[in-house]
């Protein structure tokens, strides 16, 4: 319906009931219904990745995905995967080697390295490279970032050796 | 200078001084955990959400506008057009009187009878969400009669190509010719003499945060609140004011993170301004965020040149002589207030300033053209200078059979020759060409990639070095617009206080876009007054709380910024001293302050924390001894005043490797040596300079706005348009050599834009180095696989 | 850029899902990974009336092999292509292919099925769903039909697909003993859509192809199923044999120039490489360059 429509989501892990016009992006619905302004907005048709988040475990560009596609979702943002301490590390890694600047591009390319991480405990350069090749930063050229996920990659990897 | 004893240690020789050292930056955890402030994060109590409805034809009369329908839509509170703005908001010329003959025609705020662009802006609607005006914006009806388009430099002053602005009589903005030694004779007493003509694609910033600003007009105050994400507050002030008819002090511009600037956001647009007048006459906050394919459209785009270069050598590979002929086309009008004469300026300015030669021609034309407006992007001009010089270089080596490195050599000014002074009339204090090249060489092994080269020829793997030194205008005094009489700051402000715990708060004139602003100016007020950088907070982009001036742009920063935050620590240092001399019965030549607290200059030892000092200033100033008034605040501004702008310099080199089956490059490798004087914080150099690279080497092999011979911009969204992305980029090595300005104590040059400059000249090189082999010479960016296929007479 | 508003369906079941398309004709559009149909409708170059999202029906989820034949649900989506070990074993095309279709975040999301109705020529799948000889099943509220790949697509954006059926999944043989497979295609950054592909498959008895299949994309308005394959099969190789096979293979593309290529650059390229897949697929590095030095 072009009407309002109900939704029931986690987002970081709190349970939300809200209601959404089918047309809201779930970007927007997370920055200016739920005023979670980390996800950014950078080209609203799903090349430049600054609205990576993560959807069921997932990630996705929130731009891409409708508000009314995440009901039932597990949605975690930016905020909330700082506030877990999941990501301390890599953003202590990307502090420690400056892999910002702007910072616009930051919380998408947090939670896509994050992503690959996951489920490549040890990427080389090269992998690291192409995992992020989806999130456009305009700032560092990239190379501090890489940096910074094979930083961490190492730490992690020591850590749970 | 004076001052107390420890003054004649030099303030960057401190104990912990921070200065040459690498610190995180303060407060990024912000940045990291998604806590930032952007401008499109914005929301404000009866806030409203304008989208311009644009132009869809590159030139046309507006016949009529109806909007009755799109009024009647949900969630509109008005539809503007540029005759109604006109009341509130006046036009402009985008002229500056030092630029002689630069002359432009008055912009509005929304087109008034015509548009001259794609993407002009021809009416607001303000809705309640950005959504419900974009659908009322469908239903404007616009009866356009279209007009002739001019859209191709080469023939816009031809006598049979329509004017766009009949008043200015034809379509040149601005021309510049310069004759320096004599290019006839030397070129006749030369051995060879090789031309070649360098075609630049148009390209745009791309920030990944789209321009944004919001306007606060509040009635009651008769108070505007600009917050913006700019580079220039002050500059924004004093525009906003002037052409709204407000005092600045009834306008304030806030300006919190910004993301990502490159001087895109260093300019006045018509839609910003527009943004600011519809506060006005709606009396609300208005929010206007342009969207992607509206950045593409209007911000401002760079580098459409096309540029014919002679150069003369001897056989000894002496060069003679540097001749070029250059010519832009900027779009309808120059870009408001730095104009958009400046790139063209800058490219006669630069073309052979490594060199030796004193004999030097050039010529540049601007012409207006219906397309979108192009002004100053990161490294203006620089990239096209050198890679013009350092192509003709290379063609000129190739030409009598010498090294690229060795012609170098033999012709880049001396590094005991400075200062001098460049056929242009560019003045020099200090630069370190040879040594830059000597580091250079060593760091990429220059004779082993030559070895690696010749033996993947035989394996039919093409792998080409290429060279670029470059120069780099930084640090510009009033000679880049003040004089010109825009009311554009050269001089920066810092003020420096102590509060009552005895931390520092530091207000600034330069602005924070990731550069690190925040970071140099704590690192260095930490430094001089001998505080942890944890006990420096910095307040930067607020015209109501920082002292007045220029902003971050042209790599101005570090070099004025920071002197300025380096005298003003020196006074609040000295008036602390005072303070603790007569509380401590001691002198203040006899204390310092070392790790926050004031200790014995002479053995280090702790005598008063500062956070005890200032509670006795601020809270039992009657115990202290009579006659002393403290004054723990203290502000200076600076200025160069001796030279213009302070140089710098550095070389880079590309390696690279070309599939001369499919075109395409790969980029194996990049190093930068550069100089930009004393070096604040190595980290943010080296990652200013790898964030410039990049973007040179998009220009080199990706970037373009394509327009199509209706001035149609046809890859205006992110699939199209190619920015550099993560895994097509090569790790850079960067290399410094050190070569101070003495016309600050602090030392520093610019360097955000010297990566910029020479990146694409250097992979331009490597292209043409890996395809020696074919006989195959390319002189054109970006270089793509259609044009390297093209050129080797695969397709 | 905000999408247009529309009316939103979620189908909660095939059934349901064809009776809305019946009920709003092509007014309506399916809604899958939405990768490709968001950023359209974002930048307003599309506004339907009506989504209808099929992204929960577990009925087309799912890869299993039934006999000889792997079938591929229309819900499954890249990344699955990328972990499912069925493709692993009987498709390992899918599964390259699918690693070179844009980025993590988009694969998290789009569908095999999105993929093909959809249609774009410089998409990876249709030229590999050709190649492996695959039938698509749809689905009408009269009942189900079986298109062959080959057939099924018809033009750019174009396809077979009526406006009232569904695609819901995707039949192939499952592999052949002693099949080879290669894929190749040039984009100018990764995850960029092609400007030319190929996807093979191959058999290859004593040095010689007994059967290759050549699938290219981007390089016309559909995937190509090249014949200039069946001048390189059952013969001994050599590089006037191939150079045969690419001139033939030029007679046969049609392909449309853009931004990123020219016509010819395409028919180069494709040239390029079908010489580079005849000699990876034989081993023979010496095929690899043509006559081009």
């Amino acid at each position: 319906m072009i009407a309002p429509m109900p939704v029931s989501l986690l987002i970081n892990g709190e349970p939300m009931d809200a209601v959404v016009l089918p047309r809201l992006s779930l970007a927007d619905f997370l920055r200016e219904n739920l005023k979670l302004t980390g996800t950014h907005v950078g080209c609203e048709h799903g090349v430049c990745g600054a609205c990576t988040i993560r959807v069921d475990g997932e990630i996705v560009r929130s731009c891409l995905m409708l508000a009314v596609q995440a009901h039932g979702a597990s949605i975690e943002t930016i905020e909330g995967l700082s506030d877990s301490g999941e990501v301390a590390d890599l953003q202590a890694a990307f502090r420690q080697r400056n892999a910002l600047q702007c910072g616009y591009c930051t919380p998408g390319m947090l939670i896509t390295a994050q992503d690959l991480l996951k489920q490549s405990p040890v990427p080389d350069r090269a992998a690291i490279r192409q995992h992020l090749s989806g999130n456009y930063c305009r700032c560092t050229g990239y190379q501090a970032i890489v940096d910074a996920v094979e930083a961490t990659a190492k730490a992690r990897a020591g850590r749970s050796a | 200078m004076t001052g107390s004893a420890m003054d004649a240690l030099s303030v960057l020789d401190r104990p912990n001084s921070y200065i040459g050292k690498t610190v995180p930056r303060p407060n990024l955890d912000r940045l990291l955990q998604g806590r930032g402030q952007y401008v499109s994060d914005l929301e404000l109590p009866r806030m409203a959400h304008v989208v311009f409805l644009r132009s869809p034809h590159a030139h046309a009369r507006i016949v009529s506008i109806d909007a009755d329908a799109a009024r009647r839509m949900p969630g509109v509170v008005a539809v503007v057009s540029g005759r109604e703005l006109e009341t509130v908001i006046t036009p402009w010329v985008g002229v500056l009187s030092h630029m002689k003959g630069l002359k432009s025609a008055p912009q509005r705020a929304i087109a008034v009878g015509r548009v001259c662009w794609q993407g002009e802006a021809v009416a607001a609607v303000v809705a309640t969400s950005r959504a419900a005006a974009e659908d009322a914006a469908e239903q404007i009806a616009v009866d356009y009669e279209q007009l002739d388009a001019v859209t191709d430099m080469r023939t816009a002053l031809d006598p049979s190509t329509p004017i766009i602005h009949a008043s200015l009589g034809d379509n040149l903005a601005f021309e510049r010719a310069l004759h320096a030694g004599d290019v006839d004779l030397a070129l006749s007493g030369s051995d060879a003499v090789v031309e070649a003509e360098f075609l630049f694609g148009r390209h745009t910033g791309v920030t990944l945060e789209p321009r944004a600003v919001v306007a606060d007009w509040n009635a009651a105050e008769a108070r505007l609140t600009i917050y913006q994400g700019t580079q220039a507050p002050h500059m924004v002030q004093n525009i906003a004011a002037l052409h709204l008819g407000l005092k600045e002090t009834q306008v304030r511009v806030v300006c919190k993170d910004v993301g990502g600037s490159f001087g895109i956001k260093v300019h006045i647009y018509a839609d910003e301004m527009a943004t600011y007048a519809l506060s006005k006459l709606l009396r609300r906050p208005i929010k206007f965020v342009a969207d992607r394919v509206e950045s593409f459209n209007t911000d401002i785009h760079a580098r459409d040149h096309r540029c014919k270069g002679r150069i003369g050598v001897k056989q000894d590979g002496t060069i003679t002589a540097f001749e070029i002929d250059d010519l832009t086309g900027i779009g309808p009008y120059s870009m408001y207030p730095r104009t958009s004469a400046v790139e063209a300026n800058q490219v006669v300015n630069l073309v052979g300033g490594p060199y030796l030669t004193q004999n030097y021609r050039a010529r540049a034309r601007v012409v207006f053209q219906n397309k979108n407006v192009m002004c100053q992007y990161r490294a203006v001009g620089h990239p096209i200078a050198c890679s013009v010089t350092e192509g003709l270089v290379d063609l000129a080596a190739a030409k009598i059979g010498m090294d690229p490195v060795e012609i170098r050599r033999r012709n880049l000014i001396a590094d005991d020759a400075y200062p001098c002074t460049s056929p242009s009339g560019m003045k020099f204090e200090r630069l370190s060409h040879h040594a830059s090249l000597t580091k250079l060489l060593q760091m990429m092994d220059y004779e082993g990639l030559r070895a690696e080269q010749a033996a993947l020829r035989g394996t039919k793997v093409h792998r080409g070095i290429g060279i670029a030194s470059f120069i780099e205008i930084t640090n510009p005094s009033a000679a880049f617009y003040g004089v010109g009489g825009a009311k554009i700051s050269s001089q920066d402000g810092v003020a420096v206080r102590l509060d009552a715990q005895g931390s520092v708060i530091c207000q600034t004139s330069i602005t924070e876009q990731g550069q690190g602003s925040e970071s140099l100016t704590a690192q260095i007020v930490g430094s001089v007054l001998g505080v942890s950088m944890d006990r420096v907070r910095v307040i930067l982009g607020d015209t109501d709380n920082t002292p007045y001036g220029g902003g971050t742009w042209a790599s101005r920063g570090a070099g004025i910024g920071g002197e300025a935050a380096l005298q003003a620590a020196k006074v609040l240092r000295a008036n602390i001293l005072d303070v603790a001399a007569a509380i401590l019965q001691s002198t203040p030549a006899g204390l310092d302050i070392a790790g926050n607290s004031v200790v014995d200059a002479i053995d280090g030892t702790p005598r008063i924390e500062l956070s005890e000092l200032a509670r006795i200033v601020y809270f039992r100033p009657d115990t202290l001894p009579p006659g002393i008034r403290p004054e723990l605040m203290a502000t200076r501004h600076f200025v160069p005043r001796q030279y213009p702008f302070a140089f710098t310099n550095g070389v880079q080199a590309s390696w690279l490797e070309i599939d001369t089956e499919t075109g395409f490059i790969k980029l194996l490798k990049h190093w930068v040596v550069e100089d930009c004087g004393t070096i604040i914080n190595p980290q943010l150099v080296d990652e200013q300079i790898r964030g410039g690279v990049v973007q040179g080497l998009g220009a080199a092999l990706f970037e373009k706005c394509i327009y199509d011979e209706r001035g149609q911009l046809t890859n205006a969204n992110m699939a199209d348009y190619l920015v550099p992305m993560s895994g097509e980029m090569p790790d850079i090595e960067i290399g410094h050599v050190v070569s101070p300005t003495l016309e600050s104590e602090l030392g520093a040059k610019g360097a955000g834009e010297a990566g910029t400059a020479g990146a694409a000249a250097a992979v331009a090189n490597a292209v043409n180095d890996a395809l020696r082999p074919f006989g195959v010479i390319i002189t054109e960016i970006p270089l793509t696989p259609q044009v390297i296929l093209t050129a080797l007479g695969r397709i | 850029m905000k999408a247009a508003a529309f009316a939103y369906a979620r189908a909660t079941s095939v059934v349901n899902a064809l009776e809305l398309l019946a009920a709003h004709g092509d007014k309506a559009k399916v809604l899958s990974g939405g990768q490709s149909l968001m950023p359209a409708m974002n930048l307003r170059l599309l506004s339907p009336d009506l989504l209808v999202d099929i992204g929960g029906l577990a009925e087309l989820q799912g890869v299993a092999v039934k006999g000889g034949t792997l079938v591929i649900g229309a819900l499954t989506r890249h990344v699955d292509l990328l972990r499912s070990a069925e493709v692993a074993l009987h498709a390992p095309l899918l599964r390259e292919a699918a690693a070179h279709i844009a980025h993590p975040a988009i694969r998290n999301r789009g569908t095999l099925g999105g993929s093909l109705a959809h249609a774009d020529p410089a998409s990876e799948l249709p030229a590999c769903i050709a190649v492996l000889d695959a039938t698509i099943v749809v689905r009408a509220p009269s009942g189900e039909r079986r298109i062959a790949a080959t057939e099924f697509f018809k033009g750019i954006y174009e396809t077979a697909l009526l406006p009232q059926e569904l695609l819901v999944a995707v039949e192939m043989p499952a592999r052949g003993k002693g099949s080879a497979f290669f894929f190749q295609e040039y984009a100018r950054r990764h995850g960029d859509y092609a400007i030319a592909g190929l996807a093979a498959r191959a058999t290859i008895d004593d040095g010689r192809f007994s059967d290759l299949r050549l699938g290219f994309f981007a390089v016309g308005d559909r995937p190509l199923l090249a014949a200039a394959a069946s001048k390189l099969t059952n013969v001994s190789v050599t590089p006037t044999v191939l150079a045969d096979a690419a001139a033939t293979l030029v007679d046969e593309l049609d392909p449309q120039g853009d931004q990123q290529a020219s016509p010819a650059m395409r028919r180069h390229l494709a040239q390029v490489l079908l010489r580079r897949c005849v000699a990876a697929l034989l081993a023979r590095p010496d095929l690899e360059t043509g006559a081009a030095q």
